[in-house]
């Protein structure tokens, strides 16, 4: 190592990153095929759930423009309808009548719920994830010290960086977005309950201590259900976050309608672009509205409507 | 028996406890060692007996709230041993000290605690759900509980719904549903506005004096503290600076910090009518014949006499012209003479803010008697001014109104206990005085007056003050 050197510095970070993939394909192969595999499996049995009149045309039960289908679009439409009205309110329940209406209207409805199903798939394993690990750093300093960092990185990492190591990992398909997604959508979730439950009230975390009350029993009775509010804006957070990487991991080959945008930007087809994005954004008020809604049943948010 | 005994106790928050704890001991002062830590607690030491109420007092800072999270272990101590009915929980497992806060020790908060997405019936059964109890029979003693704290029938409400003095009851209501034996107040009624807080600190006596709790009281405010207390910790700096009772506070400081303390305090409140009554020769037995009387007149220059039977019991009083009216009419005894309206009795323990009213309109002093009317000594209005001298700006302004004209009129109206030997000065002084200092030019109109006029409404100056203070 000259001089020179010190002074034209080129520390070849990029390729030790790459050697490290390489070396983490390698040794723990049988962890990411097994991810992979998990990954693949729960999304096709949610997106054959989720599109089950797509799945009942391609084995031939039904026909393509018959009115059973059109029929059972409708079924799935309200259905989406009653999880929003139990979910929120009735409001919510008839935007979700129109939007997915619309969806269907635009002729995306398979991919919208293709890209429903990534986004539940990977917003549940974020949130398995992201809630312990808040749960842990607000227990102890030192995980938090740790976890700050780390969460800083994957925020502020362009979500598109993350797309290239998990292709090189996981090869094209769902699963690399399903990772990606993951990796961008958890920050949040880890933050928002870590604050939360730091936030809780010692006093009310005390008086379980001094009436002889568990560990356990204080994260569970006292803790996480005053820390409720703020988790579910965390979770929400997670879950916009899932739906805007989850477009971006159709340059992964993820499809849906990431892929739908996607392809309107390769072929510079402005109809088909707005027609997917109008449908992401349906989704994402959906959503959006639907865990907002969520938010407001904690037995904490019941009792403060009972005071009011 | 101690139900609670804390010995040499001491707590630091910081790095390294056992240096702090080892250099104040060797004599270190703990405002040099904020470095390694903060001595919160230093070299703590009191017992607490069955049924009493004990009263940690400080202010802010002065590392009362960690004493009393040490005695239920939310906080170890950093060197000494706190034993609740002779078992040391500092050296307790976690699984054994949660089974003595479940069985043993109960906590009312600061601010509460109470767990907002739970009903008032079920916070109140809170500490019952962890002892194990059934629901069916948790939900019924947490019921109970409620009724006896004043909130019946608003169980199925939450916390949010209610005031903060109700809110307060509920957590009362939570810590005496888990009926143990202990009761941890951390200054409970301290959010409290100050009427509430006084209804609070009355129910809590009234509860106390069926239930017999052994209970330790946190408080900031001295008044809380006297009313309350049976014995009463004073903390500066995390150090007790003295252990007693509100009188023994009160009447013997151990040091100027103490003294200055409760200089402040309203204590016509805290000492009662034994601790300023007068032994008093001006007796006469119901038996004596006037002449015997009119001789105590003469020897104890007072212008009445209290009357009384064979075993002290008081009988009345008799006046002097009375007893030369007897003394012509060749009575023997006293007995026909003897007056028995316009005396005013007071028990021992009547607080002396009480003692203002029935003073000002008395025309003898208050007589002090026992729960069978036997005599135990007497008030003269003088003692009850003198009382709060003590509590005024300064005692040596008092003289700066004295110089006044006496113009008392000896005969006629007098009342004996102004002529008490024992009274410091004469009582127009006094009863100036009673105003303050500074409205001397008020006191010399008054003096003008006949005495009997002036010293009825002035000496009531103070005392209205007194009771409108503070509480």
């Amino acid at each position: 190592m000259s001089f020179l050197d010190f002074l034209y510095p080129r520390v070849p970070l990029g390729k030790w990153a790459s050697d490290f993939i390489d070396w983490f394909g390698n040794v723990f192969g049988w962890l990411l095929d097994g991810f992979s595999w998990l990954m693949q499996t729960t999304y096709q049995l949610l997106f054959n759930i989720l599109a089950f009149p797509k799945f009942l045309v391609d084995n031939g039960t039904i026909a393509d423009s018959s009115v059973l289908r059109a029929l059972l679009i409708f079924v799935m439409i309200l259905i989406f309808a009653g999880i929003a009205w139990l979910a929120a309110n009735w409001k919510v329940a008839l935007f979700t009548v129109l939007g997915f209406y619309a969806i269907w209207a635009l002729d995306q409805w398979e991919n919208s719920m293709s890209t429903l199903a990534l986004v539940i798939v990977a917003v549940v394993v974020a949130l398995v994830l992201a809630l312990p690990l808040g749960v842990l750093a607000s227990k102890s300093q030192t995980v938090s010290t740790i976890l700050k960092p780390i969460l800083d990185f994957m925020q502020a990492m362009p979500a598109l960086a993350y797309l290239v190591p998990a292709i090189v990992m996981f090869s094209v398909g769902i699963v690399p977005g399903a990772f990606a997604t993951i990796i961008f959508a958890m920050p949040p979730g880890v933050r928002l309950t870590e604050l939360a439950i730091r936030q809780v009230d010692g006093e009310k975390v005390e008086a379980g201590q001094a009436f002889g009350a568990t560990s356990t029993h204080i994260l569970f009775k006292i803790q996480l259900p005053l820390a409720m509010a703020t988790i579910m804006a965390g979770i929400n957070q997670v879950i916009m976050l899932a739906l805007s990487m989850v477009v971006l991991a159709g340059m992964a080959g993820s499809g849906g309608l990431g892929g739908e945008v996607v392809g309107a930007i390769s072929r510079l087809n402005v109809g088909i672009g707005v027609e997917a994005g109008l449908a992401v954004v349906i989704l994402a008020v959906f959503l959006d509205r639907m865990t907002a809604g969520l938010g407001q049943k904690t037995p904490l948010e019941r009792a403060k409507r009972a005071a009011a | 028996m101690s139900v609670v005994r804390a010995s040499h106790v001491w707590k630091v928050f910081g790095r390294n406890e056992k240096e702090v704890v080892k250099r104040i001991k060797a004599g270190a002062d703990r405002s040099e060692l904020t470095d390694l830590g903060t001595a919160a607690v230093i070299d703590a030491s009191f017992e607490v007996s069955k049924g009493e109420i004990f009263v940690v007092m400080g202010l802010s800072g002065s590392g009362k709230s960690t004493l009393i999270r040490m005695i239920n272990g939310l906080w170890a101590p950093s060197d000494g041993t706190v034993e609740i009915a002779g078992n040391d929980i500092s050296a307790m497992g976690s699984n054994e000290l949660r089974q003595v806060r479940r069985d043993h020790i109960s906590m009312v908060f600061q601010h509460f605690a109470l767990l907002p997405h739970r009903t008032v019936r079920e916070n109140a059964a809170y500490g019952l759900g962890l002892q194990g109890v059934a629901r069916s029979e948790a939900t019924e003693r947490a019921d109970n509980w409620l009724d006896t704290v004043g909130l019946g029938g608003w169980g199925d409400k939450y916390p949010n719904q209610l005031s903060g003095g109700m809110q307060q009851r509920v957590g009362l209501a939570r810590a005496l549903a888990a009926e143990t034996d202990i009761l941890l107040m951390d200054e409970a009624f301290s959010a409290l506005d100050p009427l509430i807080r006084r209804e609070m600190q009355d129910q809590l006596v009234e509860l106390q004096a069926s239930l017999e709790k052994t209970i330790v009281f946190i408080t900031h405010d001295l008044n809380e503290a006297m009313y309350l207390g049976d014995r009463i910790a004073v903390m500066r700096d995390g150090r007790i600076a003295q252990i007693g009772t509100s009188e023994d506070i009160l009447t013997r400081p151990t040091d100027d910090y103490v003294a200055n303390f409760v200089q402040d305090v309203d204590r016509t409140r805290v000492l009662t009518a034994s601790s300023i009554m007068q032994d008093t020769n001006a007796v006469v037995r119901h038996t004596a014949g006037p002449r015997s009387a009119m001789r105590l007149f003469e020897r104890e220059r007072v212008s009445g006499l209290f009357v009384i039977d064979s075993t002290r019991h008081l009988l009345g009083t008799v006046s002097d012209r009375d007893a030369v009216r007897a003394a012509r009419e060749g009575a023997t005894v006293l007995s026909d003479h003897i007056e028995t309206d316009g005396i005013l009795t007071v028990g021992p323990e009547t607080p002396l803010s009480e003692l203002f009213a029935p003073s000002s309109t008395a025309r003898v002093p208050l007589a002090v008697v026992d729960d069978e009317n036997r005599l135990l000594g007497v008030i003269p209005r003088i003692a009850v001014l003198n009382s709060m001298s003590q509590v005024g700006p300064s005692t040596s302004e008092m003289p700066a109104v004295t110089p006044l004209p006496a113009t008392v009129e000896p005969q006629d109206d007098v009342e004996p206990g102004q002529d008490d030997p024992d009274a410091p000065v004469p009582k127009p002084g006094i009863a100036a005085a009673g105003n303050g200092a500074d409205e001397s030019d008020d006191a010399e109109a008054a003096v003008g007056e006949s005495t009997a006029e002036a010293g009825g409404p002035t000496s009531e100056g103070p005392a209205d003050d007194t009771m409108g203070a503070d509480r």
